[in-house]
């Protein structure tokens, strides 16, 4: 007897744009459990993002990070750079020299910044914040007025702080935001309600669930996202429907697989290889889970990654 | 799949002869169907009836032995697609891929860099457990190199498409119980007989998805129930599709033909691309691979996917804990700081992480908490000011590091007062509420 394929036809998800005119992208709108795009003809693939931060990588032990930043100086060449990376989707700036903690640089230096590098980026633009969160509420009002009419989506609001950042990025300005919970579904849920009911539309509204690189406890992001998915697709909550975005390079360069170097564990091997590896696998897992966007660091796992999506459409 | 009492009722003989001790054939059935009495308890059920009651409360997903002796390992068995369902039981494997074609030295040198990958991780031993032969045309050289591929110590998996062959190399590994990859529609009787005679798991391909359920099929109906599903690697996208649907059509839609665990064989997906393989390692370690193989797997690959595979295939009823006691970090000895924080592997994992990143040395102490985390152990009373004094004294903490001085946890700051109560010799120090400011409170305390 041959195998009796079943139809699986889902209705596709709202996708939400960042970036104007050619260079917007979609992240989600998918139709399709993640990556099962053999069941219905895909509506949106994934998208993958390529993150910086205002100031350049240590890349002392990273040869090939650095070559793709060769011979860029200032944050705008650093930036057009990343948006000309093989694979890029969008480019994510992290503007963590305004951590008060660190080189605590001041509102007006960061809109500076961001908007020298708005204007270099020939990919539609994210914006981080440096985690702080008094001075993220205060940067995202600046820079939202600032980069008005970009269309740039804003990493993150959360519970604490969603109501200043939302109105001054979606609703005074227009911009995107992504919902920050961490690794709950039911939390993740609240976020939305709370986000929609304060007037933002749900397009522009993306989340962010949290993350991990693998091997830590990555088993509660990917059981989140796969509740996330199952609710939005198959039992059409409109609450968890909308596109999912992972921060992959913040979690993994931050692990000792990523971050010992080759002389303190030499059996390990090449830094680079393994830092790669770790970026690589980490995203791949993200996207098989439920990530519609996944934001990386290092070219190589941006090219392999974006080049995987495509495989696999 | 539980059947029903009036199935059951349809094998019995009806003759209500009652030498079951019920009073009917259907009173019978009825009992069976609750689970109170066997069906063996009726004395003339035919053969056959046996057989379709056994094949009807099978599990949707079969369980395949693999290997002997330490390396033995059970594949499939999984009754849900998604671990928070229920949890994943089996976890899948890894190999690598060696071939009678490529010259000895290159052969060692795939073995060697694989057996340098074995080390510890929360209580578990990380290995490769299988390695791939690819055998040619040449008899004796492919018994060769699955000898060489029995004596790293791991499951063979044998690829051979030619019967004659694949008895021959079998012949010299077969108390090693490998896989023979290599049936299809076209040698399948043959294969199965040479697969049977040297009691190996016969792993089947096919062109499609419907060439292989027939070929399944065809091989079920010759009694073999000891079978390997290979996804194919006629491109990325096919392959997973094809580990997707089977699984999902096993577990799903009760197709049991189909519940079958899977090979993925990577080095022929992505050649020469390790990157992609890794990715792809990922994704079926996530979606279905049963047996996933790569060309080779050095620590750069083995890091990531052992943690993914760990993480995964963890019970979501039991999150993973590390056992209690003292961990220096960063070269930490007697006289540097003490940190605390409770056994759940992720609080552990994080606090770790951030101690490693502050570059300074830690002694890192965990006490047993329950398994749960910082505020829900305290909560749960698994983490208290008595906890920690007892956990103090057990483990000799006091005479094992000099330097008394005790991090706690931001979110237990409570604690405080009764722990320097308990430990008057203490200095008691609360440290952040959350692991990420570690880096910048460690680099205060100094
Ligand atoms: S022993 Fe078997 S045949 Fe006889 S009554 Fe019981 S079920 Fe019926």
């Amino acid at each position: 007897m041959p195998f009796i394929k079943k139809p699986r036809t889902l209705k596709p998800l709202g996708a939400v744009s960042i970036g104007t005119g050619e260079r917007a992208v979609k992240i989600g709108g998918g139709n399709t459990l993640p990556l099962y795009f053999f069941d219905a003809k895909l509506s949106n693939p994934p998208a993958v993002g390529v993150e910086l931060t205002d100031t350049a990588w240590d890349a002392a032990e990273l040869p090939l990070l650095a070559k793709a930043y060769e011979g860029a100086a200032t944050l705008a060449e650093r930036v057009a750079c990343a948006a000309n990376m093989k694979g890029v989707d969008f480019v994510c700036l992290r503007l963590e020299g305004a951590d008060p903690g660190g080189d605590n640089l001041s509102v007006e230096e960061c809109v500076k910044l961001a908007q020298e590098a708005a204007a270099a980026c020939t990919k539609p633009l994210c914006i981080a914040g440096c985690r702080s969160e008094e001075k993220d509420v205060e940067l995202f009002k600046a820079l939202a007025a600032a980069l008005q009419g970009q269309n740039v989506l804003f990493l993150s609001a959360k519970e604490e702080d969603y109501k200043t950042i939302g109105a001054a990025t979606v609703l005074a300005y227009g911009h995107k935001v992504a919902g920050e919970s961490s690794v709950d579904i039911n939390l993740a849920k609240q976020l939305n309600v709370l986000m929609t009911q304060l007037g933002i539309p749900k397009e522009s509204i993306v989340m962010n669930l949290g993350g991990a690189a693998v091997g830590y406890g990555f088993e509660y992001v990917s059981s989140t996202m796969d509740r996330v998915k199952a609710a939005a697709l198959e039992q059409d909550d409109a609450m968890l429907q909308m596109p999912v975005i992972t921060q992959v390079a913040t979690e993994t360069w931050a692990v000792k697989e990523s971050m010992a170097s080759q002389a303190d564990m030499p059996e390990w091997g090449d830094l680079e290889q393994r830092g790669i590896q770790m970026e690589t696998v980490t995203a791949a897992a993200c996207l098989a889970s439920g990530s519609d966007a996944v934001i990386l660091r290092h070219p190589v796992a941006v090219d392999k990654i974006a080049a995987l999506v495509a495989a696999l459409i | 799949m539980a059947l029903k009492g009036l199935d059951i009722f349809k094998l019995t003989p009806k003759t209500n002869c009652k030498e079951c001790n019920q009073p009917t054939c259907m009173a019978f059935a009825m009992k069976v169907a609750s689970g109170a009495i066997a069906l063996t308890d009726c004395p003339h059920m035919s053969a056959a009836a046996l057989d379709k009651f056994a094949s009807a409360t099978e599990p949707p997903m079969k369980t395949i032995d693999i290997g002997a002796g330490e390396c033995a390992y059970k594949l499939g068995g999984e009754t849900v697609l998604l671990r928070h369902d229920k949890t994943l039981v089996n976890s899948n494997l890894y190999g690598i891929c060696i071939s009678a074609d490529m010259p000895d030295a290159a052969i060692e040198a795939a073995l060697t860099e694989m057996t340098k990958i074995d080390y510890e991780r929360i209580g578990k031993r990380m290995y490769v457990e299988c390695v791939y032969v690819k055998c040619n045309s040449d008899a004796v050289r492919s018994a060769e190199v699955a000898v060489k591929a029995v004596a790293s110590g791991r499951v063979p998996v044998l690829d051979c498409a030619d019967p004659d062959i694949a008895k021959s190399v079998l012949g010299a590994i077969k108390e090693a119980k490998p896989v023979l990859c290599g049936a299809n529609a076209a040698n399948w009787e043959a294969m199965n007989a040479v697969a049977k005679a040297a009691d190996a798991v016969l792993g089947v391909s096919g062109a499609d998805l419907n060439e292989l359920h027939d070929t399944v099929e065809k091989l079920e109906a010759a009694g073999n129930k000891k079978l390997i599903l290979d996804v194919g690697s006629v491109s990325i996208k096919d392959a997973f599709a094809n580990a997707v649907e089977i699984r999902r059509a096993a577990l799903k839609d009760g197709d049991r033909t189909f519940g079958y665990p899977s090979i993925v064989n990577l080095a022929a997906l992505a050649p020469g691309d390790l990157v992609t393989q890794a990715a792809l390692a990922s994704i079926f370690t996530l979606r279905y691979g049963s047996i996933i193989l790569m060309e080779r797997i050095g620590y750069a690959e083995a890091l990531p996917l052992f943690g993914l595979r760990q993480n995964i295939y963890t019970d979501p009823q039991k999150p993973m804990r590390v056992t209690p006691g003292l961990y220096p970090i960063g070269g930490a000895n007697e006289n540097s700081v003490c940190c605390l924080t409770v056994d759940f592997a992720l609080s552990y994992f994080i606090v770790s992480g951030e101690i490693e990143r502050s570059r300074v040395p830690v002694n890192l102490l965990i006490p047993d908490a329950g398994g749960y985390s910082v505020l829900t152990a305290w909560a749960a009373g698994k983490l208290s000011a008595s906890s920690i004094a007892k956990f103090i004294q057990e483990f000799e903490i006091d005479t094992k590091i000099k330097n008394h001085t005790l991090i706690l946890p931001g979110k237990v700051a409570v604690l405080k007062g009764d722990l320097e109560a308990k430990l008057p010799d203490w200095k008691i120090v609360v440290g952040p509420n959350e692991a990420i400011q570690l880096v910048k409170f460690l680099s205060t305390i100094n």
